[in-house]
């Protein structure tokens, strides 16, 4: 498989150097020949597996490298490295050229950094803990439940907007922090996107459950995953044809469909 | 008194002495001086900074009014919290705090155990950085399965502020006992008084006034750090900030958070150092 992605790889480059032309991405990345990619430290199931990008394993991982192979990249000149949301805003020279971390699209966050095209399109999620995870999956009976949610995400404003709980939600840092806020039963149900709270509900919190999702079109704030990069970045067209072209081609499917398949038959959440 | 003084107290005019002309011309040199260099400092960041080759992006990130005007009524709403976390953990702090002194105070053979403890407790939490102890006893404590509302995060981040912070406030009053002579222990015996007497009458007086800049500063810090209580879930104005920061992905709302804290704060210390100067001036 990495051998076919090289020789691949290694084909189209060849290729685009005989007809004389050059690679979209040439001059524009920060190492030249090379993709800076960043992810989150740790990076999570299922989008990071293992926390191990370099292995490709995981729909973000996945997702990076055929973009790169698109670009006419090969897998080895992909370098991963690590970075929290804040240094990924932060003005001045970036150490990535793209970022990739479940990083939602919003208007407000474009007017200070790039996004690239969406790569997917998330369903936000209920998951609920003990005596909470039997609750009907209906706004009404959410509401009253005492919530939390990770504090850089767009879960708050869906949280607040759509849910209107009537106690004030808790907010933490990280699903790692959620995670310990549930499980000593602080609070009754947080909103993750799908692929995250049905992990979280296997793997993680015992005795937890999602108990629904939200239509994407219910919500003002449309979840859709970009690639952020620096304001201005001039290699957001060459990330952008590439993803348009694997999603043209099928690619960006199969790769859902490999590490994200389980996220139908959670039940729509009712007025 | 010069006679030019006394001639302006009298309410006439004499003519200024020659020292006094001079002293005048020193006086209003140091002032253009003075100004002059303050102005210079000044203009340089105003005119430097703007010059560096990020500053549009940082003002961009840092400074932005729209965004500061947007968020500055949410986080000073978000500000409430702090305040009222802090009022009821400031009495509860004074309260440890003075006990475990006291503690430590022990003289009784039959109470060396306290001793211990006192030593003991102030070893531990005055050791651990906050954030740490906040962690621990805010999602330790509740995980041993305690049934709501007793899991709170109210409750047990007020447990590890006030734990940390009495181990601090309990050295400084310790110092402020010990500060007072023994000889008035000593004379406070001779005239009949029993130890909890001389404690009570004789000696916490004057420790606790003596002490009382010290807590001061105490205060402004624990003020500050109630903000470490956002880890584990209440959104007070850090969090807050965190919030907007990352829906807008622009960090003027830190800068806002910093202001309100910095108008509570600097007072404060200034309140604190004008403590401490009385308390020189009274001494010496």
């Amino acid at each position: 498989m990495k051998f076919l992605a090289i020789t691949t790889a290694l084909t189209l480059t060849a290729t685009t150097a005989l007809a004389g032309g050059h690679a979209c991405y040439e001059g524009k990345t920060i190492t030249e020949g090379k993709l800076t990619v960043a992810t989150g430290n740790p990076a999570y199931f299922p989008w990071v597996m293992d926390d191990n990008p370099q292995s490709g394993m995981g729909f973000e991982a996945a997702v990076a490298y055929a973009v790169a192979e698109e670009m006419g990249l090969a897998a080895e000149d992909v370098v991963w490295v690590r970075t929290s949301f804040d240094e990924a805003i932060q003005p001045g020279a970036k150490n990535f050229d793209v970022n990739i971390q479940q990083y939602s699209i919003t208007a407000e966050r474009d007017m200070m950094v790039d996004f690239s095209a969406p790569y997917y399109s998330a369903a936000m999620a209920v998951l609920a803990v003990g005596p909470a995870s039997s609750t009907p999956a209906e706004l009404g009976a959410l509401r009253d439940l005492q919530w939390g949610a990770v504090g850089t995400t767009t879960a708050v404003p869906k949280l607040l907007e759509t849910i209107e709980p009537t106690s004030q939600p808790l907010l933490y840092g990280d699903n790692a922090d959620v995670t310990a806020a549930m499980q000593a039963g602080q609070i009754d149900a947080a909103l993750f996107d799908l692929p995250t709270a049905l992990f979280l509900s296997a793997v993680v919190i015992e005795d937890s459950q999602v108990i629904g999702q939200f239509p994407a079109d219910r919500t003002e704030i449309p979840d859709q995953f970009g690639m952020l990069m620096e304001e201005g970045n001039a290699l957001k067209e060459c990330v952008d044809a590439a993803l348009a072209a694997i999603t043209e081609s099928g690619q960006l499917a199969d790769i859902e469909a490999q590490w994200l398949q389980d996220t139908t038959g959670v039940p729509l959440i009712a007025e | 008194m010069a006679l030019a003084d006394e001639g302006a107290r009298r309410g006439q005019k004499l003519p200024r002495t020659r020292r006094q002309i001079y002293e005048d011309r020193i006086r209003r040199r140091s002032l253009l001086i003075a100004g002059a260099s303050t102005a210079a400092v000044f203009a340089a960041i105003i005119v430097l900074v703007p010059m560096a080759p990020g500053w549009e992006k940082v003002a961009r990130s840092f400074f932005n009014g729209d965004v500061f005007a947007r968020t500055f009524p949410g986080l000073l709403d978000a500000f409430l919290q702090n305040l009222m976390i802090f009022a009821w953990s400031a009495p509860l702090i004074a309260v440890l705090g003075l006990g475990v002194a006291l503690m430590r105070d022990a003289r009784s053979p039959v109470l060396f155990p306290l001793r211990i403890f006192g030593a003991a407790y102030t070893d531990v939490f005055r050791g651990l950085p906050v954030i740490l102890t906040v962690y621990l006893i805010g999602f330790g404590i509740p995980g041993l399965g305690l049934p709501r509302p007793w899991n709170s995060p109210y409750i047990w981040g007020t447990v590890a502020l006030v734990l940390t912070y009495s181990a601090y406030v309990a050295e400084i009053f310790r110092g402020g006992i010990e500060s007072v002579h023994t000889s008035q222990r000593a004379a406070a015996q001779s005239l009949g008084l029993s130890d909890r007497d001389t404690m009570r009458y004789v000696i916490l007086p004057q420790a606790i006034r003596r002490v009382i800049p010290a807590q001061m500063n105490m205060l402004i810090a624990l003020q500050k750090d109630v903000a470490l209580l956002s880890f584990i879930g209440p959104v007070e104005i850090f969090r807050q900030a965190g919030v907007y920061k990352s829906l807008l992905a622009n960090f003027t709302p830190y800068v806002g958070a910093a202001l309100i804290f910095l108008a509570i704060t600097i007072p404060a210390t200034r309140y604190a150092d004008y403590l401490i100067s009385k308390q020189a001036r009274e001494r010496s």
